[in-house]
């Protein structure tokens, strides 16, 4: 993150601003943009270990019995990378990272709203990954409860629990904060002609997701410190000894955790629907429906927790209504897709990197939601609940989904931020390998879970064995690309050939100022005269 | 689909896969065809130029909301048919309850009868009725489709039918701490016959009551008779041995003897034997639960394991 290695720009850019250089112009800096870097690194960072423990717990399940670690190790591993890769990647990855960089630019504001607030936002997101971390090797060592906490269990476990919760509840807050900053930025500081029928589409579902963010999270804050109290005080509000009920903790957990899933998939898909227009250089098809449908998405997907309780011992009834309802889910995420294909048409498409990774994203976010059906399905979601089929499920919808798209984001977005480019032969094969490993893993435990294997399970019976090996060879292929596809972007960002204002030809207005962009965006306020996919416009407001 | 005529709870389910993943596969291909066709077709070294600029279509829109939500409809349908044969328990069924703890099942029958495997008679419905004692735990028989939680202080169950004798796999669905993966045993189904002289088999009274006793609470789910290592030290020549224990944080060596055993069924978390974890629930016993089971390890404890030994040991 050298500024001295870009060429000179005609505006200062946002890198060589204020004359102030070092650490704290970074960690106290309001620039939207510099907040943005900020949380993609440190988003980054906790991806990449996050990694390292999943890989570590495929080494672990390459064969049964033991194979490098013990039972407690692996149980405190897969709780660890859950936690990590939920509350540090996924769910502040897309709002703080890329909708922290971008979306002020696309409604032509200088910033956010709260640029302070915005601040101590990402300040909130480390304090409590901090105390998260600190959790890991204090007290009674790092949780060993999977990442939902269920009670009695996580009221019982002697490991650092209360610490680890009490660092997701910080958290908790820096993503309030930053949904409250994105709807007030998103409704006040639109430019001079951005109507909301021109907003860009990861705009509308930033805006969709900022909701979920500040509607839902305060609930896991509540059943969090919950959670302390009745490891603290002995509360015993989930203890039925005490006259609680173990169930109701997992209608409050999933009351946030279910919506937190669109926290994650919706600006992913805000992504998808700006890169594929770019790249088939004709306008986005049915721009209201996709707009549309991530606010119905948002509003129904709030209603569906229940899904994930149907062999808790909840009544039938309500089993009815959460299976009705998550059906209905569905209809406008199979809207996107289809709106997504149809862009394609009789467009102009140039299958560049980031246009790989928003097509490898359709079919897999496809494979994800309809495997997502059999799980919204009463009947059949009682034989695969809890078994390897949903670990297999959700990451085909938030890996291949949402961590794909942050890839697409990655290669799409970051020149614009750098003023350089990655090398794009390295790009093309670090993706297939990833599509590849992707599949080979995630597929292989689909497949175990129709087979009956319970998911969090150190040990296995021989009959499951081959498909876990295959499972585990395929997450080393998925490693390799990783590693190849960072390697290429970051050394490209350094050093790669300079970009102009407009690389991809988008219509937006982050392509219609200089990359990297000056300090306020924009010289003079933009007055936006066309659609943000209206290509003849390009590279004007 | 009437759930009085279905026969099983696999026959009520299957079908429900088959139809979901059945159109889901049809619309993947449609998708993942279509996007392939359009990207060879309109690839810009073919398609210099967008031939298009359609912004939407409104019946296109209407048709591809309208038909996904019949399909979805349909199979909410479908499944909701096939949850309501795994709540229906056809009458006549023989009831079975089982007891989860960390980390063992154990079932008793009507009879009073109890065992570590779940004895069922082929061909004849069994309704499980299923009770925590510390943590939720799962049931969970993949052979039949069947999964639900025991959660302490709520009656649930389940029910299924094995309609051929032979050996079925019980997990443990539902996350419960180091021994999870260990809390495995089988669904045996006999021929009706066969389970009926089992079912009123008194094991011989006297013979091992102190396995028994070790079988009825659970105790072999985390220490093996056979010297094999499970998560807690194993029972096999356990009296007398010498052990290092960490008492209060600090290691001494001791002999077992009867005042250890009592401490470490009654009071576990107070002597931890060095290199295992501090997670032995305590297990309030009767005095003279006690006697016989401490009186079973000073006869030289385990005799070879018969039909009753681990499934789990005997795979490997």
């Amino acid at each position: 993150m050298n500024p001295s290695d870009h060429p000179p720009a005609v505006f200062t850019s946002f890198w060589n601003d204020t004359g102030k250089t070092g650490i704290t112009s970074w960690i106290f800096s309001t620039d939207h943009k510099r907040i943005g870097l900020l949380y993609f690194w440190s988003v980054l960072g906790f991806f990449l270990t996050a990694v390292l423990l999943g890989l570590l717990l495929r080494i672990e399940l390459m064969a049964p019995g033991r194979t490098i670690m013990g039972p407690e190790t692996y149980n405190a591993l897969f709780t660890v990378h859950g936690a990590i890769m939920v509350f540090l990647f996924i769910i502040p990855g897309f709002p703080g990272a890329f909708g922290n960089l971008v979306m002020p630019i696309q409604i032509g504001a200088r910033d956010v709203s709260f640029p302070r607030l915005n601040l101590f936002s990402w300040w909130l997101y480390m304090m409590g990954a901090a105390v998260i971390i600190i959790s890991l090797f204090t007290g009674g060592g790092p949780p060993d409860t999977g990442w939902t906490f269920y009670v009695p269990f996580s009221a019982r476990t002697g490991t650092n629990v209360s610490l680890a919760v009490f660092g997701v509840f910080i958290v908790g807050f820096s993503s309030i904060v930053t949904g409250v900053n994105f709807v007030t930025t998103i409704h006040r500081l639109r430019a001079p002609g951005m109507s909301w029928d021109r907003l860009p589409l990861f705009v509308w579902s930033l805006y969709a997701t900022a909701w979920v963010q500040i509607l839902a999270t305060p609930i896991l804050g509540i059943t969090l410190v919950l959670i302390i109290a009745e490891r603290v005080l002995g509360v015993g509000l989930f203890d039925p000894m005490k006259g609680g009920d173990p169930v109701m903790y997992q209608h409050l957990f999933w009351i946030y955790s279910h919506p937190a899933v669109y926290i994650m998939i919706l600006p992913a898909m805000g992504v998808i629907s700006e890169i594929i227009p770019v790249f088939s250089r004709k306008p986005v098809f049915g721009y209201k429906m996709i707009a549309f449908s991530s606010i119905a998405i948002a509003a129904a997907g709030s209603l569906v927790w229940g899904h994930h309780m149907f062999t808790s011992g909840m009544s039938d009834r309500a089993i009815l209504v959460f299976s009705f309802l998550t059906f209905v889910v569905a209809i406008p995420s199979a809207i996107k897709v289809f709106n997504w294909v149809s862009t394609l048409y009789r467009g102009s498409i140039s299958l560049e990197a980031p246009m790989l990774y928003a097509l490898s994203f359709i079919l897999l976010f496809s494979i994800g939601g309809l495997t997502g059906l059999i799980l919204g399905a009463a009947a059949t979601d009682i034989h695969v609940h809890d078994t390897h089929f949903v670990v297999g499920h959700f990451h085909y919808v938030i890996f291949g989904g949402s961590g794909f798209a942050l890839f697409g984001a990655m290669h799409y977005w970051l020149p614009k931020f750098y003023g350089r480019r990655y090398a794009e032969k390295p790009a093309l094969i670090a993706w297939g390998l990833m599509f590849v490993g992707f599949n080979i893993t995630y597929f292989s435990m689909m497949v175990l879970g129709m087979k009956g294997m319970p998911r969090r399970y150190y040990d296995y019976l021989p009959e499951f064995a081959p498909l876990n090996l295959v499972s585990t060879v395929g997450s080393w292929i998925l490693a390799v690309g990783l590693v190849l596809m960072l390697v290429n972007l970051i050394r490209g960002l350094r050093k790669g050939e300079p970009v102009g204002n407009n690389p991809w030809g988008g219509a937006t207005l982050e392509w219609t100022i200089p990359s990297p962009p000056p300090t306020e965006n924009f010289p003079e306020e933009p007055v936006v005269t066309h659609g943000p996919y209206d290509f003849s416009k390009a590279g004007t407001p | 689909m009437d759930p009085n005529l279905i026969t099983t709870t696999q026959a009520a389910v299957d079908p429900v896969f088959k139809f979901i993943f059945g159109a889901c596969l049809l619309l993947l291909v449609g998708i993942t065809g279509a996007m392939i066709w359009f990207v060879i077709r309109y690839h810009r070294s073919r398609a210099p130029e967008p031939t298009s600029t359609a912004e939407g279509n409104v019946w296109l829109e209407i048709i591809w909301t309208v038909l996904p939500t019949l399909l979805v409809l349909a199979m909410f349908y479908y499944g909701w048919a096939g949850y309501l044969a795994l709540r229906n328990v056809p009458k006549g069924a023989l009831e079975v309850t089982a007891t989860a703890r960390m980390w063992s099942w154990n079932f008793t029958y009507a009879n009073g009868k109890s065992s570590p495997k779940l004895y069922v008679p082929a061909g004849k419905p069994v309704k499980v009725n299923l009770v925590a004692t510390d943590v939720l735990h799962g049931f969970y028989l993949p052979a039949f489709r069947v999964k639900r939680d025991l959660v302490p202080g709520m009656k649930n169950y389940a029910w299924f039918m094995a309609t051929k004798s032979g050996s079925y796999d019980l997990f443990c669905s539902q996350y419960c701490g180091t021994g999870h993966s260990a809390m495995i045993t089988t669904v045996e189904a006999l021929p009706p016959a066969e389970f009926d002289v089992w079912l009123n088999r008194r094991e011989s009274a006297g013979e091992q009551p102190g396995k028994e006793l070790l079988e009825k609470y659970g105790c072999l789910g985390c220490h093996s008779l056979d010297g094999s290592p499970k998560i807690g030290p194993t029972f096999k020549g356990i009296w007398g041995r010498s052990v290092t224990v960490v008492t209060a944080g600090a290691e001494r060596t001791l002999f077992v003897d009867v005042p250890y055993l009592r401490r470490a069924i009654l009071e576990p978390k107070a002597d931890i034997v060095k290199g295992f974890p501090p997670i032995m629930p305590a297990f309030p016993l009767k005095d003279e639960e006690l006697t016989t089971i401490i009186g079973f390890f000073k006869s030289g404890g385990p005799a070879p394991p018969g039909r009753d030994g681990d499934k789990h040991e005997e795979r490997k």
